[in-house]
């Protein structure tokens, strides 16, 4: 089966959910250093948090059978935290994660995530812990994620979320693969390159 | 919102337009690249049919993947080799510079770039690596970015990106004999917490500030991400510019004189207005160490190991796992601490000032018996001023292992790495769970002089007391 990552307009994901507990969880963890040596991205989706997956032997939410298929991830504070490798969001996306949702994430992972569809919205540290206390609950219900209302509901409950102006635009109109809007003015780019004294030998 | 700042007035020349999105179109004035996060980034641009922009405003070197006890050719790892060939192909069909293998310039991408001059004040530098901040150091906005962006720079020479609130962080004082740039940076992150930057561009001031060679600038740059902040900066000023001078890529004659007035003008006003200012005592720092797995879990080398209990409550938990996964007990000092393994090197402290103090403490001594100690420089260009200066031998004779150039053992992605449970004494940035190439390898962060003392006392030791002999 051809995985079918995100393109276009994002304004609704649907899916299982399940936690990845824990602050400051980094992107060394989320993908080891040693499977950065590639030149594609293609084989991250099986080595996400492979080093916490030994670990745990099988018992790594990543591993659980009630996790497989599951597209949303609920997780805490400063996460994808450290290096900005783009390889960590890929290794997510790769496995299938298409919906980030915790307390705050580090810059750098945010735009990555961003940079491919994939979503990290935030919520209050309390609304985190009931809604990572919902989904362990019960990792069979389905969530729904509207962006246009910034909630994601099961059948009863339904929690607010908050994401930034820009974010919110770019993954509303499909525009959050930024390259072809770069390339829009190239006179604007050509100006600014003109005007900078140290590209024009400080004249 | 901050105003005539640095930050501000380097963003406003490169600001191309704002985007419908709500970002910003910022022109990118220098791009650095690797081999580890812009292979996918050339695949895009083929995949796309688009071009290299400004072929000659990016510069490419290698660093990651680089053994370092031999850099012949072809490396040993074929994945290593082939990330190296990838690079050097696509570096070649877009007519991009390539300080490879072999050229006296290679090295690691934030030593070897400042070195040659190509990063100058009032630049915006951005690199698929997040510890670009370094280049702050000389009063440009320097950042680090993924691989999709690492593409629409070489596809634009633009990013977008969204504008960052201004801290400025003041530190007052002098720092104490013993204590070094990598000290003050490690006891402002335990200050401020590793996300207490996130939103933030740092800039740093200050007397103790002021007084940092261009060196000691680039560490505490370097570590300004470790903090959340994506970006650290400090003004530009004589130190600078005494630097600069002569430099490969520097500007030469009447172009030099005009850019120093350029340069001179873009130092954040004396009326600067900043989005949030904090203080600290330069003078009251004393020789910092990490004991966690954050770099926020730093503690002075007088001080215990922390009772998470006592902490505040958001820290506790993350404590309780760091000193079950560092196998340290709450309530232990620090000093003291056996260590096994000693790395002086990385884009944070592997430069000709950090490996000359570390000798200074090593001349004369051995390393303790059991201890596997060794030296990587930052760059070819800081390997060759050690030899000239002899500084290669001292480590030599003293037990320690003197290597080629690279990233080595701060990420591992070449054969150094730590062993089973190993725990290193090191003067990297990060102390990550399984940083440093074994998933249960064990890291203390701090300054390269303090690694030597470690190396020598085969335990973690108060460099002043090797500093009185």
């Amino acid at each position: 089966m051809k995985e079918e990552f995100p393109k276009g307009e994002i304004k609704s994901i649907k899916g299982r959910s399940f936690v990845i507990k824990g602050d400051d969880i980094d992107t060394d963890r989320i993908i080891p250093a040693r499977f950065l040596k590639c030149v594609s991205f293609s084989a991250l989706g099986e080595q996400v948090f492979a080093d916490d997956r030994k670990e745990l032997q099988g018992n790594h939410p990543f591993d659980l059978a009630k996790n497989k298929g599951a597209n949303i991830l609920i997780v805490n504070d400063n996460f994808g935290c450290g290096s900005s490798r783009e390889h960590a969001p890929q290794a997510l996306m790769r496995w299938g994660i298409r919906l980030i949702i915790g307390e705050s994430f580090a810059e750098i992972f945010f735009g990555n995530c961003l940079a491919l569809g994939i979503p990290c919205l935030t919520s209050s540290k309390k609304q985190i812990a009931t809604l990572q206390d919902l989904v362990n609950e019960n990792p069979k219900q389905i969530w729904n994620f509207k962006l246009d209302e910034l909630s994601i509901s099961n059948q009863r409950e339904i929690f607010r979320l908050n994401l930034e102006e820009g974010a919110y635009k770019m993954l509303y109109h499909g525009k959050w693969d930024a390259t072809s809007q770069l390339l829009d003015e190239e006179e604007r780019i050509k100006k600014t390159f003109d005007n900078l004294p140290y590209l024009n030998n400080f004249k | 919102m901050s105003s005539g700042t640095l930050y501000d007035k380097v963003w406003d020349l490169h600001r191309v337009r704002e985007l419908p999105g709500g970002s910003t179109q910022l022109f990118i004035g220098l791009h650095l690249i690797h081999e580890v996060t812009s292979p996918q980034a050339f695949s895009a641009i083929h995949e796309k049919n688009l071009r290299v922009k400004f072929p000659k405003l990016t510069v490419a070197t290698v660093d990651h993947i680089v053994p370092t006890s031999s850099q012949k050719r072809p490396f040993p790892d074929p994945l290593a080799e082939e990330m190296l060939t990838t690079l050097e192909k696509n570096c070649e069909s877009h007519g991009i510079t390539f300080h490879g293998i072999g050229s006296n310039s290679q090295g690691v991408v934030h030593v070897m770039a400042p070195e040659l001059g190509l990063t100058q004040p009032g630049m915006t530098v951005a690199c698929g690596d997040s510890h670009t901040s370094t280049h702050g150091a000389f009063g440009a906005i320097a950042f680090g970015i993924g691989t999709s962006q690492v593409r629409d720079v070489l596809a634009s020479q633009t990013l977008a990106i969204k504008k960052l609130k201004v801290r400025r962080i003041w530190v007052d004082g002098v720092l104490q004999k013993g204590v070094y740039a990598k000290d003050l940076i490690l006891h402002i992150i335990r200050h401020l917490g590793v996300k207490g930057g996130v939103g933030f561009a740092y800039e740093f001031a200050g007397p103790a500030i002021e007084k940092l060679s261009m060196e000691e600038r680039m560490t505490i740059c370097n570590m300004a991400i470790e903090g959340g902040a994506r970006c650290g900066y400090i003004n530009p000023d004589e130190t600078t510019f005494t630097y600069l001078k002569g430099k490969e890529y520097s500007p030469k004659d009447q172009a030099w004189d005009k850019a120093i007035h350029w340069w001179k003008s873009l130092a954040s006003d004396l009326k600067a207005k900043y989005d949030d200012e904090i203080q600290l005592d330069g003078s009251s720092i004393e020789p910092t160490v990490t004991w966690g797995i954050t770099p926020g879990q730093g503690i002075s080398i007088k001080e215990k190991i922390p009772n998470p209990e006592l902490l505040p409550q958001n820290e506790q938990q993350i404590a309780i796992d760091a000193c079950k996964y560092m196998n340290l007990e709450p309530e232990q000092p620090i000093e003291g601490t056996s260590i096994d393994v000693c790395f002086i090197g990385s884009c944070t402290n592997g430069r000709f000032s950090d490996l000359q103090e570390a000798s200074k403490i090593v001349k004369g001594h051995t390393v303790a018996t059991g201890i596997r100690a060794f030296v990587v420089p930052g760059s070819q260009k800081v390997a060759q001023e050690a030899k000239q200066k002899g500084i290669d031998k001292i480590f030599i004779q003293a037990g320690f292992e003197w290597r080629e150039p690279g990233c080595s053992m701060c990420l591992a992605m070449n054969p150094d790495k730590l062993e089973g449970r190993q725990i290193s004494a090191s003067s990297s940035n990060r102390n990550f769970k399984g940083r440093q190439g074994s998933a249960n390898g064990r890291t203390l962060l701090m300054s390269p002089a303090m690694v030597a003392a470690a190396a020598i006392n085969g335990k973690v030791t108060d460099v002043r007391k090797l500093l009185q002999e």
